[in-house]
């Protein structure tokens, strides 16, 4: 599993994300979705679904994988994995501070 | 130390059993004895060698190098005379002993002669120019010797018999094919079948057969010339194959005191009878009054010793239902179960088409196969075996169980599709990577799916996707638990889902998720079918959590290849107005959406809406949602009807207007699409709806159930004819809320009413036999009372951000504008 470094970076506050859902935010130019798990921590992807473009902010999720919206293809939100044959997408460092999402280590 | 093994044959039986101890790790030091003196080979391939298409060593199935590997020892072309049980030894015909902790007795058949004169040459075994067809030897011999021959006679008309006269077409001029039967094959054919077979084998292979022809006597003193019949006819030839059938080799068994009836008689361990050591399997063993001479019982029965000897004790072999599926001298046949009703009530369906050589008899008890024969055309073999294997319910429409209707012209077998051969056309998944998935471990059908997206499109390519899988797993899926769960993560059947939904009153997504499933788990892929459940079930009381709902239902619209969204207005029955259509092209022009489309359903489409303009776009078009991103009622299709129409019997837009008026957005497990259509001309195409109403002169409706127009074609099954327009929005009513409590996730009408039966549903629907129609017309009542238009939920988000993008920065392929 290959954690993607990024800068550190406040995104917003984590209330802006319902619990359960994602969010899209727009860090130097790449698109990172944001998910808040119903247990309360958060995960960080890509946000473009390698497939077919997918916005995968817009996805099901579950503790451990995302499914796109489009085709629900399944990945793994720690890792990145893809659980149904596509190419992995990037995870980042990010855990809530304060009330505030918290992009990068 | 190791435990000593013995087993006594070498043939499929004996060594398949001893790989599959060896493949549980069994720690035993074994012997093995084997008449032949080879390693072990392939006796089904015999009949391939001597047809030339096949040679010696591709029909070995273990040579002597995998004995040795296996620190085997093998005592190949030794003959085991004699088992003494007490002393726990094995005395052979070279005076060897050898003492055994366990003992599997595999000793096969032979090929058995029928009485006929001459056929044995005092000094050595068969007149000279008659061979039996059992082993490696006897082949080579009779390739040898048929090269100098020119004319052959095969005794026997079963399996073994048909592919000898084949295989001998390959070294003679001309084979005749004598059957003491009346039709060939009688074990597994009827005799109409048994003639289509001969018709085939005749014409299109030139093998003369006789049947009831009992062979007496073999003509010639030192070179045969010929065979005479009972009847006194004499067939010249100069080389007999006797096929006519085998006996379990139990002479040695017997001899040793060990209970032989028809066979060596085993329990449900394949373990001797009253032997606690000594075990028997293949074709020797008797089980339960059977004996078995096809290789898939072997197998059975070689994991279960195997199982039962390595310390798995809990296992049992029951028996086994008897099938084949083959190609009897290249002409297709199956065959499995009866071959002939055995009572009154027995369902026989025939189908029989002489010129092409195809025939086709099924025979149904109480809505299961209980058997069937196929010859000349196995396309619809693997699935009829399965139906037999697994005894399940049969479709209502038999005729699919003979004939792919609506389906591909021809069914490829997996075999013969090459590896880049795109199987789902949805999805791009070809065979290659679907047997990639298999070879890494995943055996199940549903498994194979998730990991490719096969079969997660439109659906239709699933039993391709299925035999494919089957055939990467060597003949059949795993089992798969999951494929009767409602949904994957909840690991129960709806009814039961549903019963502990109410008894442990659970009313969100994430209340399921903490009572119901393995750790407390939720699942992604599950939640979108509870949400519809529970708010079925709860109605107004359901603790709607938004993250369980898909996107669509989050933002009420459907997401697009770019992830902008689309716009349906409702427009009830397809009926509209200048003022409605001036609004939707302002609203058009003023949001510049990139198209505008009519729907199939009868509607206008606003193509290609960011998500953060919905709210907006609601509020300026002020109109109800047309529901066509739910799994939901959808829309109802009307046309012109009696208003207008010349030929119109009937008001189907008043009708389908009232219908849409009724039950908008009414949740489901799938889509619900119906029409209206004012006469059958069906111009509102009301036959392949979920639901149609049809309107007939005097006034009546038709209403048909479980109709489609998708990836699947069906005709809908007439449920009832109806006097009032009442009539027919009460029932449906009734029918959609029966489905919506019935049906499988995702399972839309054409597979449900099928399922049921629509017999059954009239039944219920209808004629009230279940005493429950007050009950569904009561909830389907309470659901019309809540529904609620989701588009007025613009003012305010519900959620943060709900209608934020989720596309910032577009990098996306766009929709062309279409001007």
């Amino acid at each position: 599993m290959t954690i993607t470094p990024i800068e550190e970076t406040v995104l917003g506050l984590v209330s802006e994300i319902p619990s359960g859902e994602g969010r899209t935010y727009a860090v130097n130019g790449e698109m990172i979705a944001v998910f808040r798990l119903r247990d309360g921590s958060l995960r960080a992807v890509s946000a473009v679904c390698p497939h077919k473009g997918g916005p995968l902010a817009d996805g099901q999720i579950d503790d451990d994988v995302v499914l796109c919206p489009l085709h629900l293809n399944a990945w793994n939100l720690a890792t990145g994995c893809s659980q149904s044959g596509q190419p992995p997408i990037n995870v980042y460092p990010v855990r809530e501070d304060a009330g505030r999402i918290l992009l990068g280590e | 130390m190791s435990q000593r093994l013995v087993v006594i044959g070498n043939g499929m039986a004996g060594a398949r059993t001893v790989e599959e101890i060896l493949a549980r790790g069994g720690d035993f030091t074994v012997t093995m004895f084997g008449d032949e003196p080879y390693g072990n080979y392939n006796r089904i391939m015999l009949s391939n060698l001597l047809a030339g298409v096949e040679t010696e060593e591709g029909i070995f199935l273990n040579d002597l190098a995998w004995y040795a590997e296996n620190g085997i020892t093998l005592n190949a072309g030794v003959k085991v005379e004699r088992i003494d049980t007490a002393a726990r030894t094995v005395h052979d015909d070279r005076g060897g002993v050898t003492p055994y902790d366990r003992l599997i007795i595999a000793t096969g058949s032979y090929s058995w002669t029928p009485p006929m004169k001459n056929v044995h040459n005092p000094k050595r075994g068969y007149h000279q120019g008659v061979f039996a067809f059992r082993t490696l030897d006897d082949t080579r011999r009779m390739i040898t010797y048929a090269r100098r021959a020119e004319r052959a006679v095969v005794i026997g008309g079963g399996l073994l018999g048909l592919e000898a006269a084949r295989g001998l077409q390959n070294h003679v001029e001309h084979v005749t094919l004598l059957h003491a039967m009346g039709h060939l094959m009688e074990r597994q054919l009827d005799p109409k079948a048994g003639q289509m077979l001969q018709a085939s084998v005749e014409n299109k292979l030139g093998i003369d057969v006789i049947t009831n022809a009992m062979t007496t006597e073999i003509l010639g003193k030192e070179k045969v010339t010929g065979v005479r019949l009972a009847d006194g006819r004499e067939i010249p030839c100069d080389v007999v194959v006797i096929a006519a059938g085998i006996r379990p080799n139990t002479e040695m068994a017997a001899a040793s005191g060990l209970p032989v009836e028809r066979g060596i008689v085993v329990d449900d361990q394949m373990r001797v009878q009253g032997q606690e050591d000594v075990y028997s399997v293949g074709e020797c063993a008797q089980h339960r009054g059977f004996l078995y001479g096809l290789v898939a019982p072997l197998w059975e029965q070689a994991k279960v010793l195997a199982d039962h000897i390595t310390g798995t004790t809990a296992v049992a072999y029951t028996g086994s239902k008897l099938s084949t599926k083959l190609k009897v001298a290249g002409i297709d046949v199956a065959s499995m179960g009866l071959i002939a009703p055995e009572h009154d009530e027995d369902e026989v369906i025939v189908y029989n088409e002489p010129r092409k050589g195809v025939y086709k008899q099924l025979i149904i008890r109480e809505d299961v196969l209980v058997g069937a024969v196929l010859v000349g055309d196995n396309s619809k073999a693997a699935s009829l075996i399965q139906h037999f294997e697994r005894g399940s319910t049969l479709p209502e429409e038999r005729s699919e169980l003979i004939f792919d209707i609506g389906g591909p012209a021809g069914e490829v077998s997996p075999a013969e599709m090459p590896d880049d051969a795109q199987v789902c056309n949805c999805n791009g998944v070809s065979k290659g990577t679907i047997c990639g998935v298999v070879a890494g471990g995943c055996g199940t059908v549903s498994g194979v799916m998730d990991r490719t997206r096969a079969g997660k499109g439109c659906g239709t390519c699933k039993p391709l996707v299925q035999r494919i899988v089957e055939w990467a797993n060597g003949g059949a899926a795993e089992e798969d638990p999951a494929a009767s769960w409602y949904v994957p993560g909840v690991p129960m059947p709806k009814p039961e889902l549903m019963a502990a939904v109410r008894r442990h009153e659970l009313k969100s997504v994430s209340s399921v998720f903490a009572m119901l499933t393995p750790g407390q788990k939720p699942d992604a892929k599950s939640k979108m079918g509870l949400a519809s459940l529970l708010k079925m079930m709860w109605g107004a009381e359901y603790e709607d959590e938004r993250d369980a709902r898909f996107i669509n239902d989050r933002v009420h619209a459907n997401i697009q290849r770019d992830g902008t969204f689309s716009v349906v207005p409702q427009m009830k029955g397809g009926v509209t107005t200048p003022a409605q259509l001036r609004k939707i092209a302002d609203v058009a022009e003023k949001y510049d959406v990139p198209m505008v489309k009519l729907t199939g359903g009868q509607r206008i489409d606003l193509l290609g809406v960011p998500k953060e303009q919905l709210p907006a776009m609601w509020a300026d078009l002020d109109m109800p949602s047309g529901y066509a991103y739910a799994k939901s009622f959808r829309t109802v299709k009307t046309c012109v009807g009696s208003d207008f129409c010349r030929f119109g019997v009937g008001d189907s837009t008043a009708l389908g207007i009232a219908l849409e008026e009724r039950y908008q957005g009414l949740e489901g497990p799938g889509k619900m699409k119906l029409a209206v259509t004012g006469c059958p001309r069906n111009c509102a195409e009301a036959y392949v709806k979920d639901l149609g109403v049809v309107a007939i002169d005097g006034g009546k409706w038709e209403i048909y159930v479980g109709g489609a127009a998708g990836a699947h074609i069906r005709k809908g099954d007439l449920l009832t004819t109806v006097e009032t327009a009442e009539e027919v929005i009460r029932l449906t009513g009734r029918f959609l809320q029966y489905y919506r409590e019935n049906a499988n996730w995702l399972e839309r009408t054409y597979s449900f009413v099928p399922r049921i039966g629509v017999d059954r549903i009239r039944e219920i629907v209808v004629e009230d036999s279940d005493g429950i129609a007050a009950a569904l017309d009561a909830a389907v009542e309470e659901a019309v009372q809540a529904y609620k238009d989701p588009w007025k939920e613009r003012a305010e988000p519900v959620t943060p951000g709900q209608f934020r993008t989720s596309l910032p920065l577009t990098v996306l392929p766009q929709v062309p504008v279409r001007s």
